[in-house]
């Protein structure tokens, strides 16, 4: 199985991924490991805000609301399509 | 009661225990895990939490009573972990830290539990007393997910309850299980596994903690504080600790000597910090994988096809100005029939006083002052406010109570981010429809310093409740009245929800011309959990609209009210070289009012409203009749014939409404605003900000009406 690393902010509305890394750090880092994005948690991506930003993610059973500047520093692995 | 920073755990554990027998059980959790049901379980519903929309926004209080023992319950807001970054989890952390001999009871959410992990593994390595209790059992059970308690609580070595808030039952299970807590001695200490360097420097500095603390606070927990060097959680367990630690020199010496070998180690803080996140949250996940065998998504079809729906690109935006039509509507419409019977009757009984005083002998100024000052704006205030606020605060409550706000936030959040501000903005913005002081404290989930100013100083730019039966009635009388039938209803729930759209737009002006200029910076992080969708507990919804809300609200204007009535008779009845005080008040205010398309009367009404806004109209026409006709208040055309004989128009009509919109706030939301700013210059500039915006929207109005009636 391949997998193609990505930030958080690209994945598509129905899309799901496993969280790599974060690359921030300092109190937003806290930030997103305290709602749960640390390293091999699954995510998905349920659909974008009517004004396109922020998005919803689905984190550890919760919906989670994310701006795409915050959401750009969580590295994810998503399956690539062969 | 305010909660400022300087308050520490141990300080809120003796403000609040009110009775030596009685044991503080704090009640802590993640947000949205049922917090406040459990406590208006334990305390029964007749203990009102005070609770505004969305938020725990100030530590509520409530008794209750097992069979040999007394509770004194604290609801401490809800927070996602102890590494505090917000006022409100500064709160909750020195709650749960500094509590002592005291217990938490932290409610977690059986539907997600392995979110609520985090929180959980923190507290139970500062408490002494915690009892989980794990809420949402039957939701959790419906959604096909298993959870073995037991050997959560084994893994944990702490007492784990699973119950459901919303079943009476299991208040005899925490009941129980608290009655056991408070008896036991202190639990064991719960140790988390940390990485071998910070694991060597915790034992080098084990012995001295434990001999300074006493055992008073957690031998573990003060050396990672210590070690991560957190000068304020030091500085507090210095003063809980009576000044112990900052004599402890050698500690001090020996914690600085391991900090600066975890640098040389290459730990610096931020690592340090890193590594503890990390060891939790992987605790976190192994306790998870133990105790909760079967999750599959809590987030349902159901709830993703109202999402999908409510949030949706296209019909998300429409739909928000719907549902706001749609509660105008309701509230309108239902409040016209019971205003005009509360009316007809206050103002019977009305005679009914004013004969029995006459019969009395009661002297003129007498019956004045009580009757014709002080009952008459209060049944004012009574009849114009009561039915608007009994059907728009359960309107509310209830799409709130359903979980829609956090999706208003969701929606919104575009706009605010691109005025550099907080999404969570429009929830407290949301508020302030209900009461803009409750607004302002709410305010407090906004984790940046910078935002929460910016969200706190535009707040009164929505209007609060205190203002819509004015500007219904006033909208009624001049421009929707006159249309025969239902659609008038409509017409004015139409007009109505455009004002609202109006306040709603100048709040984003206002908050822009902040963030560029005085509140520069860059917008923090925004992290906004969208609760699932819950049905409401119709009952719970109609005690907490009317008690908490409605009555307090309501109280409040009546308590304003009726010295406010009796100041407004004596201004007109005292008369300085034969011109009453108010028409002296008046005639002085007059130009400015005339220039902003008002009158002078109507300024005096809004200083005079200061207190409270719902009794501006009141005063108005008590000035009105009072230096003029006598004419009885009765029907709302005949208060347009009162307001007509004093030279009121269509361009009067909406300026007044435009001034009710725009102006500075009243006492109550300008007194919180200095409590959580803690600044005058913030507090002035919050009430200047509306009045300019208001002068200017009132004079261009004005202007521009002029030209065209010209």
């Amino acid at each position: 199985m391949k997998y193609e690393l990505v930030s958080l902010d690209k994945l598509l509305p129905g899309q799901k991924a496993i969280v790599s890394h974060l690359t921030k750090s300092g109190p937003m880092r806290r930030r997103l490991q305290d709602i749960g994005l640390t390293e091999n948690t699954a995510v998905e991506c349920e659909g974008r805000s009517p004004g396109g930003d922020p998005a919803a993610y689905l984190i550890k059973s919760a919906l989670i609301a994310l701006r795409d500047e915050d959401s750009r520093d969580v590295l994810v692995k998503i399956k690539r399509e062969e | 009661m305010g909660l400022s920073r300087s308050s520490t755990g141990a300080e809120l554990v003796k403000e609040h225990k009110q009775n030596d027998n009685a044991c503080v059980i704090a009640l802590a959790g993640n947000p949205n895990v049922g917090k406040s049901t459990v406590f208006n379980l334990l305390t029964g519903l007749n203990q009102h939490t005070g609770n505004w929309p969305g938020k725990t926004v100030s530590n509520a209080r409530g008794k209750c009573r097992s069979i040999n023992r007394e509770y004194e319950l604290v609801d401490i807001p809800g927070t996602y972990s102890l590494l505090a970054q917000s006022e409100e989890e500064r709160i909750a952390r020195d709650f749960i830290c500094f509590g002592g001999e005291e217990a938490v009871l932290l409610v977690c959410d059986a539907v997600c539990l392995e979110r609520n992990m985090n929180l959980l593994i923190q507290a139970a390595e500062a408490s002494k007393k915690l009892l989980v209790c794990v809420n949402l059992m039957d939701e959790a059970k419906r959604k096909g997910i298993k959870l073995d308690l037991e050997r959560l609580s084994e893994l944990l070595n702490l007492p784990v309850i699973g119950i459901s808030a919303k079943k009476k039952s299991s208040r005899d299970v925490i009941l129980a299980a608290l009655d056991k807590v408070a008896e036991d001695r202190p639990q064991d200490e719960y140790e988390v596994e940390y990485p071998a360097e910070i694991e060597n420097a915790i034992q080098s500095l084990k012995d001295q903690v434990q001999k300074i603390s006493g055992g008073k606070l957690r031998t573990r927990w003060l050396c990672l504080k210590l070690l991560e060097g957190d000068s304020e959680i030091i500085k507090q367990a210095n003063e809980y600790l009576n000044g112990e630690l900052e004599k402890a020199e050698e500690l001090l010496y020996a914690a600085h000597t391991e900090r600066e070998k975890l640098i040389e180690q290459g730990i610096d803080s931020e690592k340090f910090q890193d590594m503890i996140a990390t060891s939790i949250s992987k605790r976190a996940a192994e306790l998870a994988r133990a105790a909760v065998s079967h999750e599959q998504g809590a987030y349902s079809t159901r709830d993703r096809k109202i999402d999908k729906l409510l949030t949706g690109k296209l019909v998300g935006y429409p739909l928000m100005l719907l549902l706001l039509l749609l509660v105008f509507y309701i509230t309108i419409a239902g409040a016209n029939y019971p205003s005009q019977l509360l009316s007809t009757a206050l103002f019977a009984l009305e005679e009914k006083i004013r004969l029995l005083l006459t019969s009395l002998n009661a002297p003129w100024w007498f019956t004045g002052l009580l009757v014709d000052g002080v009952y008459r704006v209060l049944a004012w205030v009574v009849s114009v406010m009561l039915p608007p606020m009994a059907i728009f605060f359960p309107l509310f409550t209830l799409l709130e109570d359903a979980g829609y706000l956090p999706r208003v936030a969701y929606n919104l959040d575009n706009p605010f981010h691109k005025c550099k501000a907080c999404g969570k903005q429009a929830l407290t913005m949301c508020m302030g429809f209900g009461c803009n002081a409750a607004g302002v404290i709410g305010c407090r989930i906004i984790d940046s310093e910078r935002e929460r100013l910016l969200a706190i100083l535009t707040n009164s730019f929505v209007p609060c409740n205190g203002r819509f039966p004015m500007l219904i009635t006033v909208m009624t009388m001049f421009f929707t009245g006159t249309v025969i039938g239902g659609a008038s209803n409509f017409l004015s729930a139409l007009m109505l929800t455009a004002f609202i759209v109006l306040s709603v737009v100048f709040s984003f002006l206002a908050t822009k011309l902040l963030s560029s200029t005085l509140l520069k910076g860059k917008p923090s992080s925004f992290v906004l959990e969208m609760p699932p969708y819950r049905r409401p507990n119709i009952a719970q919804v109609i005690v907490r609209s009317i008690f908490d809300r409605t009555l307090f609200v309501l109280g409040r204007a009546v308590a304003v009210a009726a010295p406010a009535g009796a100041v407004i008779w004596l201004m007109a009845h005292v008369h300085i070289y034969g011109e009453s005080l108010i028409s002296i008040f008046a005639n002085f205010l007059d130009p400015l009012g005339k220039f902003m398309g008002l009158d002078g009367v109507i300024l005096i009404a809004f200083i005079l409203g200061f207190p409270a806004n719902e009794i501006v109209l009141p005063i108005m026409l008590m000035a009105y009749t009072a230096a003029g006709s006598l004419t009885e208040p009765g029907t709302i055309m005949e208060i347009k014939e009162i307001l007509l004989q004093n030279g009121w128009s269509w361009i009067t009509a909406l300026c007044t409404m435009l001034f009710s919109l725009f102006h500075w706030p009243c006492s109550t939301t300008v007194l919180t605003i200095k409590k959580e700013t803690g600044s005058r210059k913030w507090t002035l500039l919050s009430a200047i900000l509306p009045t300019i915006a208001g002068f200017i929207c009132c004079s261009l109005a004005a202007a521009l009406a002029r030209l065209i009636t010209a």
